[in-house]
């Protein structure tokens, strides 16, 4: 059997000690998990070791953890996986609390202080609909499948840990909490959809404070896709509410869509006055002239030159056109979710098939990266659910524009 | 002192279904639970949740199948309760927010579980409890006024004033080592199932029958304790369950010859027999050779349309592919019986009430009994749900009409005591694993699918005889934040009560019913044997034994053919 060391971050704060790292030997075999091997130093050598845990089985969310630096579940990690990923040496494993959140003890993460709060944060409950039916809602079976991606959130804070925008801004609401805002935006029996994403578009530690880092999807281990959630409440509060957050976000994406559909290429000079309706905008005035100094460094470090500002150099191709043409002419948007679809391959409906079925026995975060398949067999797709109920402007009708904002890219890869 | 008017221990489906409908009834509640309330182990039942909603069904026709599950000990009264009042739970649910399965018209959509003559369970692809607690937990924080969240307190023991009213509980907030005394009118105890007695397990760690001993210790009678129920398809490595909602989808049950042996055990219901006569004959099959060489029988889901395996069967996807290195949209996965829930507990009537004035219980913890002798699929959800919400609703009534009583602040300082003992033991003794190892694979051994009088005896002896080694063993951590290792050693003397119950009721039960299957009495007795057991704390240490009799009302006890 192999003999993994476990190199595990201690703190107790009744000590008065620094935290430091302890190394601990398991045998173990390299399917076992970090958390088996966690309980097996616990049981037979060190019983103060903290560490939640309770389910052992990727359910109950308790044991987040992050191995070798990335952020996940301990029972959901194999020590063969996690020994491989090691740059500290050979079946060295170190193990540390989550990042993002206070340290309690050893293993042990504040999540009521950041997790729970930012949760709460988002109004998380239903908002039914009035009246209440005698029985059940009548809904889409599609928009079911499609809120329990969010609804399969364990609450696990993985995601929180590794977020990027959150190390730099503590008060950004978080994927985890915007992949369960978008629980409720995405369920038809929600009555607020309107408020929840008017309040989370203008709140500057919203929607629009993301970064697109992925990072939430890579540590997420139940493919809730917290980046694609965010996305997608992005693409329901401007295209199907048309909400003009005080962030400019929604202007600054759609800048980016003008910008490539005449250029085919980000043309950066036009970007910024765009992303305020267009040099002629009378809110575009100010904030150029806030923006200057952005500007004279583009200029200085030649990342825009003055040529280079004026003409257009890149002209957007066909393909560019026929692309945003197909997308724009369906009546509905389609929102591709491979988590309800599942890839090519999984589509292939036959049980004897044995020739596909790449994506198993690894231990990886169950996400496939595969590009979303145009409508195969069955559309893999949900209609967006719905009449919105616009509550900023009043708006006269549902606009499926779908924006291209990286769609087919963008990480709906569950 | 925290004082509420309904104090609820447990913050799983039963404890916070209680919260809420003790809430709506206007009275104030505090909810304790040992971990994060959606951490509690409701969050993995997977399958669904029964109830007869459905035009073309009939709540009698559930109350029948489950009564014929339940072998006949099941209360017919109680079942008839529950059975009525599941579609108006559903749709409770429903309106809460629960994301259930919808049909192609929008309408929710069913399922079909084992042991039911109809598709009548609802779920959320497979996880349901998980759906159903997370939406619990939205209105728990939904309604923070009126519900008071204590999350990571541990409840040591039980309180009695000196008329032998339950008037609160001793707690330890795991954060800090604070120990509080919780005074209440009315107490629930929802904490939940037992199954870490058993080694391997489809329970969570945290499933250690706290509730069960701490009722027990303070005298109340414990009911049907001899029925556990080993599920039929769980992995052989580590015990995780595979979902009955796969069955329910059309897997089929393989032996190493390639046999669908169930024809012959149950040739009409075949893999969807209640759960005790699956696990019974996969067993059986296993001890006659017929299994492969590890002991397993083959579950074969690829009968299953893929595209449907993917969305419904998604987290056993999950677990076949990260806990047993399986594709089970593609090839067979090995299983075979292991512990999965307790029938038994502290003993209540339908408004959950225990013999003790102003305790109740709910759920797991919980006997009403609806499950008898074996619980159906998805019948344990909805035993959560509705004795959870009439334990709060009667808890709340009576407390809105009482005064609070007074409790001592003297039993801090017992507990304390009693901490500070298991902080000192000089060490030398075994490890407190090595004793729950020991305990586990006893328990699995001895009072498993099948038993005997000399296994029971000897998982007896090896009962007390931990639970001496139990006394003197010592833990690591001396200190107060988090100290999991002191609340291990608390937990083990729980599981070992709740053991030493469940061997002393199966050896009292001279006869095979349900789960309970005993190869010296292979035969139903009803002239003797249709009556539940009750097991309370006589003196000491020692469980003492009583009868009770099963309620009777329209469905007379038949032979149980499948
Ligand atoms: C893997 C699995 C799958 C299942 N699938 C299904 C299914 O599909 N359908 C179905 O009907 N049933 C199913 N069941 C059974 C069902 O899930 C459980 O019986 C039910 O959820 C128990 O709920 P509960 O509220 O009684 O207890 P739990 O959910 O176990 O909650 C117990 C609570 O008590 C708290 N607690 C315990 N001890 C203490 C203490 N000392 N101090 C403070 N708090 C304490 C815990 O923290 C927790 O909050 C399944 C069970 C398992 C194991
Ligand atoms: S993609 Fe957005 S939410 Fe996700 S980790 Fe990066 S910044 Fe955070
Ligand atoms: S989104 Fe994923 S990583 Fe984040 S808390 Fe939920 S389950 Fe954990
Ligand atoms: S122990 Fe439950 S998620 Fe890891």
């Amino acid at each position: 059997m192999p003999e993994y060391t476990l190199r595990l971050r201690r703190y107790d704060p009744e000590t008065g000690e620094a935290p430091h790292y302890e190394d601990f030997k398991v045998e173990l075999e390299g399917h076992r998990s970090v958390l088996e091997a966690i309980l097996q130093v616990r049981n037979e050598q060190d019983g103060s070791i903290g560490v939640r845990c309770s389910c052992r089985a990727a359910i109950c969310g308790s044991c987040g953890v992050r191995t070798n630096g990335k952020a996940g579940l301990a029972c959901h990690t194999h020590l063969d996986a996690a020994a491989k990923n090691s740059k500290h040496g050979e079946n060295v494993i170190v193990v540390e609390p989550m990042g993002n959140m206070p340290i309690i003890k050893d293993l042990i993460v504040d999540m009521e202080e950041v997790h729970w709060k930012k949760i709460r944060r988002v109004t998380p409950w239903l908002v039914a609909k009035e009246p209440v039916p005698e029985r059940e809602y009548i809904v889409p079976h599609a928009a079911m499948v499609d809120v329990t991606q969010t609804m399969a959130c364990i609450q696990c804070g993985a995601c929180v840990s590794d977020c990027m925008t959150m190390e730099m801004d503590p008060l950004f609401v978080g994927p985890a909490a915007l992949a369960k805002a978008y629980r409720f935006v995405g369920d038809p029996r929600d009555a607020e959809q309107g408020q929840r994403l008017k309040d989370l578009s203008e709140d500057p530690h919203g929607i629009y404070d993301c970064t697109h880092c992925f990072q939430c999807i890579e540590a997420c281990p139940k493919g809730v896709a917290p980046m694609s959630q965010i996305m997608r409440l992005r693409r329901r509060a401007g295209s199907d509410f048309h909400i003009d957050d005080r962030n400019n976000g929604h202007r600054h994406e759609m800048a980016f869509i003008k910008n490539i559909r005449k250029n085919g290429l980000l043309h950066e000079a036009d970007l910024l006055p765009d992303s305020y309706g267009g040099k002629f905008h009378p809110r575009a005035v100010p904030e150029l002239l806030s923006s200057l100094p952005v500007v004279l460094r583009a200029l200085k470090t030649g990342k825009v030159t003055v040529k280079k500002a004026l003409l257009h150099e890149h002209k957007a191709s066909p393909e560019i056109k026929r692309i945003f043409d197909t997308v724009e002419n369906r009546e509905v948007r389609l929102e591709y979710n491979l988590y309800i679809s599942g890839n090519e391959d999984d589509l292939a409906d036959d049980p004897a098939d044995t020739t596909g079925g790449t994506a198993t026995a690894t231990l990886a975060p169950p996400v496939v990266e595969a590009p979303a398949v145009e409508a195969p067999a069955e559309p893999a797709a949900v209609e967006t659910p719905v009449e919105p109920a616009p509550v900023a402007e009043p708006a006269a009708e549902i606009d499926t524009e779908a924006p291209a904002e990286g769609e087919p890219t963008e990480g709906d890869t569950q | 002192m925290p004082s509420h008017d309904v104090l609820i221990i447990g913050a799983g489906l039963a404890g916070q279904r209680a919260a809420l409908a003790a809430a709506e009834k206007g009275a104030t509640v505090a909810i304790i639970s040992k971990v994060h309330p959606v951490r509690s182990h409701s969050v993995a039942a997977a399958g669904g949740i029964n109830a007869a909603l459905n035009a073309e069904d009939s709540w009698e026709s559930h109350a029948f199948d489950t009564v014929k599950g339940s072998d006949y000990l099941g209360d017919q009264a109680a079942i008839e309760v529950m059975c009525k009042e599941a579609p108006d739970e559903i749709l409770w649910l429903e309106h809460a927010g629960v994301t259930f399965h919808r049909n192609d018209v929008g309408q929710l959509g069913t399922r079909a579980f084992g042991g039911a003559s109809q598709a009548r369970t609802y779920y959320v692809a497979d996880i349901t409890g998980q759906a159903i607690l997370h939406v619990l937990y939205e209105q728990l924080m939904k309604h923070h006024e009126q519900i008071d969240r204590y999350e990571e307190w541990f409840t040591t023991e039980l309180l009695l004033d000196d008329s032998g009213n339950c008037v609160g509980a001793v707690c330890r907030n795991i954060r800090d080592g604070q120990l509080q005394i919780f005074n209440a009118k009315s107490v629930i105890l929802a904490s939940g199932g037992a199954g870490q007695a058993f080694s391997p397990t489809t329970n969570a760690l945290i499933c250690t029958g706290d509730g069960i001993a701490q009722a027990y210790q303070i005298g109340a009678p414990l009911m049907d304790m001899e029925m556990i129920q080993y599920h039929p398809t769980t992995l052989a490595e580590n015990g995780f369950l595979i979902t009955e909602g796969a069955r329910g989808e059309g897997a089929h049950l393989y032996n190493a010859l390639g046999e669908r042996f169930m024809e012959k055990y149950a040739p009409n219901k075949l893999e969807l027999a209640s759960r005790d006569v699956v696990s019974r004959a996969e067993q059986t099959e296993i001890l006659e050779g017929r299994g492969f060489p590890d002991g397993t029988i083959a579950l074969d889901i690829t009968k299953v349309p893929r595209k449907r395996t993917l969305e419904a069967l998604r987290e056993i996807v999950n677990i076949g592919r990260d806990f047993a290195g399986v594709d089970i949209t593609r090839e067979p996965i090995h299983i075979k019986p292991g512990m999965h829930y307790i029938m038994g507990g502290v003993k209540t009537d339908v408004d959950g009430q225990t013999p003790i004035n102003g305790l109740y219980a709910a759920g797991e913890v919980a006997c009403v009994s609806v499950h008898g002798g074996n619980r159906l699929g998805a019948n344990s959800l909805l035993d959560t749900l509705i004795f959870g919400r009439r334990s709060g609703e009667h808890a709340a009534d009576q407390a809105l009409s009482k005064a609070m009583p007074s409790t001592s602040h003297s039993k801090i300082a017992d507990t304390q005591r009693k901490f500070d003992s298991i902080l000192n033991r000089a060490t030398g003794g075994r490890r407190i694993s090595e004793i729950k190892n020991e305990l586990g694979e006893t328990m699995n051994r001895y009072a498993a699918v099948y038993r005997d009088q000399a296994g029971l005896e000897t998982a007896h002896e090896i009962i007390r005889r931990l639970k001496e080694e139990a006394a003197v063993a010592a833990i690591d951590d001396k200190g107060t934040v988090f100290n999991q290792d002191l609340l291990g050693a608390v937990e083990l003397e729980y599981m070992l009560d709740v053991s030493e119950c469940i061997v002393v009721g199966a050896k009292e039960r001279k006869e095979s019913r349900g789960a309970q299957f005993r190869t010296d009495f292979p035969e139903r007795n009803d002239a003797e044997w249709l009556k539940h057991i009750d097991v309370s704390r006589n003196g000491d240490d020692a469980p003492s034994v009583t009868y009770s009799p099963v309620s009777i009302t329209q469905w007379e006890p038949q032979e149980r053919t499948y």
